[in-house]
């Protein structure tokens, strides 16, 4: 069985090369004169694509067979899940499409998704009993399957704004623009900061009240901040340069936060360089290489994945999640933040699409929206299960 | 009603911007969908007559007009978009531990910011009155802005001709013009191929195909009225119940809110965890876990009804009328209810043994005897001619300025006044025995009692639940679906063909996906001498 | 002619759909803000139960025993604080209202009836106590704080609900007002 553990994480490692490599063919496809090519590189591209794709599939269900439930179940297994349909939609819109360039920003936003997901714990976790149901694989897949068709208009109303956005002069565009950017350097950042130290195996150990008790606390990154009133313990390791503010409350609250100062000036850090090296904002480098892709069809391209996603995310997070809490709680509705924020993301592409539909927001202003809606989706996905705890803290 | 006559014959409703048969578009009232003289013409509910823009003459039309405006549908989403996102902020009051003070909880966990947000009301954000008010008002807007679209433009794709203004033609986002011979046959033959609907009239053709899906968005709005509906039902209790109750294990117990009508007894609870030894699968997870991680919650339960039809109280006859394993996420249901295994106690205490002995000598023992903790006996009566005899019994013994008292019911911290009555037939003494103490309040006490042992046992908490509007909400959310997948699979598509003096001009229109609707063209007409139609938004874009 | 027709049609149907709306939007609301609605409220027939007698051998005593009579129907327990300081002023005026024709009825919640015993000994309570051991009664009549106490007039139809504790003068106001007219 340890065997089985061990090809599922390797066919995972293996899915992940085959994407990156694929993206470099999209880059390559870039090059090309012609609109939509259907040139060597792309062709090498999306079957490097498809390729990643079925060793992934491979890794889930070689894990599945050793859980014995659908690896969905935990940050790490739905994350990586997530990033997994983010590919599988990115394949569909390809061939009705054949765009190459939505692969060469679709790709790259599943592998910093996948690579975010192995930040976290990775080993099979068993199943308290409310998660025992076939409706929770139905709700979590589909549910997943949804926001990652709604991620490919995210990719494509990127795409448009640094191709359309006016780079000649500062404006709210280009700030926001750049700040989209800056996000995905921190998210990178916050990748490359735990891997770093995470293969040093740091670890700093303080002494800290919570709750009016003193409880241990661990850190594995260098603490910039400490916890409120914590001691540091572990010899050799960091004083950190200011306690976490006292109302963050909780054993690991001042850790979390400390995490996303890490990840935020990592990402300073990264975009700053870029740049220094650049010398420009970084859309304004991408743009020219941009400008032979039609904006309509990429507005399109954004729109139609909202519409086909739409109705999935509908039906997983909300149709198929009130089905099972009405299983697992006996209410199929009970306001809890997670289902807060998923009727929040729902009425948010409503309001895409009535804004769309009645009142004709086409092109900048609906491919901000995607972006919006996709800020959101993350959001979901990421806040409101570190920060704010509920019944679905565990995945 | 001022109607308005089309230069093709065709009468209009007051306030139509653009002609239902042919398409013109009408002098004066361009303004309504901002069309501009030179601009691609906005298609939007096919340029009929929205009754809202039409008549505004008293309150009523007012209020009606308010409500159909998308604008304010989009508005009413936004707020009630961000009010929900605050109530997530803090825990909402259902999630905050049990027992807490909601008035000092949010002061004291969050300080400044969570006393605010309790005294805004937050806490209880979802069942406020604005917020349902918000709720309310999304589904009369929903209700309103329907009824006032889809019936003019029910009308218009009805009244529609093949015979189309030549402006109609040339304001289409895809426009063409072939100078010479076209092969017509062809080109409809090739569209019928395509699953179109083909119309000819003197060689004007019109081709259309998925007017369904125009119907969606309305499909999709009788669901979520649907399922509205269906949550405003839960206010009748008739339609829904909620209730909650403690079984012992051992114990039967009333199924509330049902009338006295059934009832649930608790024959186990059982509450089992992962083993890391024998669960391999799961090793390294639970190793890192401090805490053990529960599987399985169950009770087996038996449910009874009562067959006897005498007044609440009376003593019941029961009958056996199911017998069952109550896990987590499989219920037991019987005649509309449904019992949920929600929530546990773990050892409460059942029975308490104690042993009479002098105080001096332990092994000088008078008896021993056994207290039922939910029917203590007055007195006990011991082998050896003493008797003990209970004065005060406290379920859950705690300290009240100075006097013991219960705080419940239930034996969680048992505590007992005993007198004590030597075997000689002496005066009583006094005593106080209870979980971890025993006092003697004088310190002369010549006999002693000692606790020997305890009988524990569980309790289960079993949510009650009959809801009746769910069938409403899963209708509902089945026709939402049905209409949401019709208006986004499919799409409304139309070509025109027009015969000019010097060939054809050809034109086309979708809701979405432009890029379809190409490729649709460019197969239909494939060697039938029409030239592509160019998209002019793109040449403007 | 024909326009005017028109017109008045549409206010109508306009008039008739948003009367609709209000009602449920009214219905909505109303609903929520009475959520915790009693289960039998004031003006209702008391619902009739059977019950165990305390100090008596199993000796069953129903509501309707005291047709005619005014019934202070009280809900309480003994681990209920506010509840133990409100019997001593129903034992006061107990003896006076029962020449009236006003019969002072306890349903006791509590599990153990040696409990109830010691304190109905403790305090000298001799109007009738009932044991509501499974919370039954409780169930039926919808009590969720303690003490709760129903006025029951001579017919049977509940006065006054009151939930909380009693003062001496409160507790004899109520009793005045279910004194059946002699």
């Amino acid at each position: 069985m340890g065997d089985l553990v061990t090809i599922s994480s390797n066919l995972l490692y293996a899915s992940f090369f085959f994407y990156m490599i694929a993206t470099f063919f999209f880059g390559g496809t870039i090059r090309d004169k012609k609109n939509s090519s259907r040139g060597k590189a792309s062709t090498i591209g999306i079957s490097l694509t498809i390729a990643g794709f079925i060793t992934q599939l491979g890794y889930f269900f070689t894990r599945w067979a050793v859980s014995k439930h659908a690896p969905v179940s935990n940050l790490f297994e739905f994350t990586t899940f997530f990033g997994m349909m983010l590919v599988m939609a990115f394949i569909i819109i390809y061939f009705i499409y054949r765009l190459d360039v939505i692969g060469l920003f679709a790709l790259p936003v599943a592998l910093l998704i996948i690579a975010y997901a192995s930040m976290f714990p990775r080993e099979i976790s068993p199943l308290v009993p409310s998660l025992k149901s076939h409706w929770l694989y139905i709700h979590v897949t589909t549910a997943a399957i949804g926001e990652a068709i709604l991620a490919i208009s995210f990719v494509a109303g990127l795409i448009f704004l640094i191709r359309q956005i006016d780079q000649t002069k500062k404006s709210k565009h280009t700030f926001w623009l750049e700040f989209v950017i800056y996000s995905i350097f921190s998210t990178l950042g916050f990748i490359i900061v735990t891997t770093t130290f995470g293969a040093m195996d740091y670890q700093a150990q303080f002494q800290a009240p919570v709750e009016g008790q003193i409880v241990a606390v661990e850190y594995h990154l260098p603490a910039i901040a400490g916890p409120n009133d914590g001691e540091l313990q572990t010899a050799g390791a960091m004083q950190p340069l200011f306690d976490a503010p006292e109302w963050m409350r909780g054993e690991s609250a001042a850790r979390k936060f400390n995490t996303l100062i890490w990840s935020l000036v990592s990402g300073l850090v990264l975009y700053g360089a870029a740049r220094l090296i650049l010398r420009k904002r970084v859309a304004a480098v991408i743009q020219p290489k941009l400008k032979k892709f039609n904006p309509d069809l990429i507005d399109e391209v954004s729109y139609r994945a909202v519409s086909i996603g739409f109705p999935i995310f509908t039906l997983g997070a909300l149709i198929f999640a009130m089905i099972w809490a009405q299983e697992a709680w006996n209410r199929f509705w009970g306001w809890d933040p997670k289902e807060v924020w998923a009727l929040i993301t729902w009425l948010f592409y409503a309001f895409f699409l009535h804004l769309r539909l009645s009142r004709g927001w086409h092109g900048t202003k609906s491919a901000w929206l995607a972006v919006g809606g996709f800020a959101i989706i993350m959001f979901n996905l990421i806040a409101v299960n570190l920060i704010i705890a509920g019944l679905h803290s565990y995945a | 009603m001022k109607k308005i006559k089309c230069e093709c014959g065709h009468v209009n409703p007051e306030g139509t911007v653009l002609c239902e048969a042919c398409g013109k578009p009408i002098e004066g009232n361009q303004h309504i969908d901002g069309n501009k003289k030179d601009s691609l013409l906005n298609m939007r509910y096919e340029g009929s007559a929205r009754r809202s823009q039409t008549y505004n003459r008293n309150i009523i039309d007012k209020v009606w007009n308010f409500f159909s405006s998308v604008k304010v549908g989009v508005w009413l989403i936004i707020i009630t978009l961000v009010a929900s996102s605050l109530g997530t902020i803090f825990p909402q009051e259902m999630y905050i531990p049990p027992g807490s003070n909601p008035a000092t909880f949010y002061e004291d966990q969050y300080g400044l910011a969570g006393k605010i947000y309790y005294q805004l009301g937050f806490h209880n954000l979802y069942s406020t009155v604005w917020f349902m008010l918000m709720i309310a008002l999304i589904g009369v807007s929903l209700v309103i802005c329907s009824i006032d679209r889809v019936v003019p433009l029910h009308r218009a794709l009805k009244k529609q001709k093949p015979k189309r203004h030549h402006t109609f033609l040339k304001r289409q986002r895809v426009f063409g013009e072939t100078n010479g011979q076209a092969d017509v046959e062809a080109f409809k033959s090739k569209l019928r191929k395509q699953r179109y609907k083909v119309w000819d009239e003197n060689g004007h053709i019109l081709a259309e195909k998925g007017r369904f899906s125009r119907w969606g968005p309305y499909v999709n709005h009788i669901g979520l009225i649907i399922f509205l509906l269906g949550a405003l039902l839960r206010f009748l209790p008739s339609m829904y119940i909620d209730d909650f109750v403690w079984v012992r294990e051992g114990e039967t117990a009333v199924v509330p809110s049902t009338g006295g009508q059934y009832y649930v007894k608790n024959e186990d609870f059982i509450l089992e965890n992962y083993d890391p030894d024998k669960d391999e699968r799961f090793q390294e997870a639970l190793m890192n876990q401090s805490a053990p991680v529960a599987s399985n919650y169950q009770t087996n339960a038996v449910i009874y009804e009562r067959t006897n039809n005498d007044v609440v109280g009376a003593e019941p006859e029961l009958e056996e009328i199911q017998k069952k394993e109550i896990v987590v996420n499989k219920p037991a249901k019987f005649d509309g209810f449904a019992l949920y295994q929600s929530s546990y106690q773990l050892d409460e205490f059942a029975a308490m043994s104690f042993t009479l002995h002098e105080t001096d000598d332990e092994s000088a023992v008078l008896g021993e005897f056994t207290v039922d903790l939910t029917n203590p006996e007055m007195e006990y009566e011991l082998d050896s001619g003493a008797r003990v005899v209970i004065d005060e019994y406290f379920p859950e013994y705690y300290m009240d300025e100075n006097q013991p008292r219960s705080k419940s019911k239930f034996p969680k911290n048992p505590a007992f006044v005993f007198y004590v009555y030597p075997p000689d037939g002496g005066d009583p003494e006094v005593s106080f025995a209870g979980i971890g103490m025993n006092i003697d309040p004088t310190n002369e006490n010549q006999y002693k009692l000692s606790l020997a042992g305890y009988d524990t046992r569980d309790v289960t908490g079993l949510a009650v639940k009959k809801d009746y509007t769910l069938p409403f909400m899963a209708v509902g959310g089945l026709i939402f679906m049905i209409g949401v997948v019709q208006g986004m699979y499919w799409n409304h598509r139309r070509i025109w063909l027009q015969p000019r003096e010097y060939g054809v001009w050809i034109a086309g229109h979708t809701n979405k996906n432009w890029y379809g609707l190409k490729k649709d063209i460019e197969k239909s007409i494939d060697q039938t001498g029409i030239d592509m139609p160019e998209d002019q938004q793109q040449l403007k874009g | 002619m024909d326009k005017k027709k028109k017109k008045q049609r549409r206010l109508i149907f306009r008039i008739f759909i948003l009367a609709v709306l209000v009602g449920l939007v009214v219905f909505a609301i109303i609903g929520n803000l009475s959520q915790d609605d009693a289960v039998v409220a004031e003006g209702e027939q008391a619902p009739n139960f059977e019950l165990e007698q305390f100090g008596t051998d199993g000796e069953r005593k129903s509501l309707d025993d005291f047709k005619g009579k005014g019934v202070m129907l009280n809900f309480w327990a003994t681990y209920c604080k506010p509840c133990e300081e409100e019997m001593p002023y129903m034992q006061e005026l107990y003896p006076k209202y029962k020449e009236k024709g006003v019969e002072i009825v306890g349903v006791n919640l509590d599990s153990t009836k040696l409990v109830v015993n010691r304190f109905i000994d403790k305090y000298d309570l001799t109007f009738t106590n009932l044991h509501d051991k499974n919370g039954q009664v409780m169930d039926q009549y919808g009590i969720s704080p303690i003490p709760s106490t129903f006025f029951i007039d001579e017919n049977g139809e509940i006065v006054d609900k009151v939930i909380g504790p009693l003062t001496l003068e409160k507790l004899e106001e109520h009793l005045k007002e279910i004194q059946p007219e002699a």
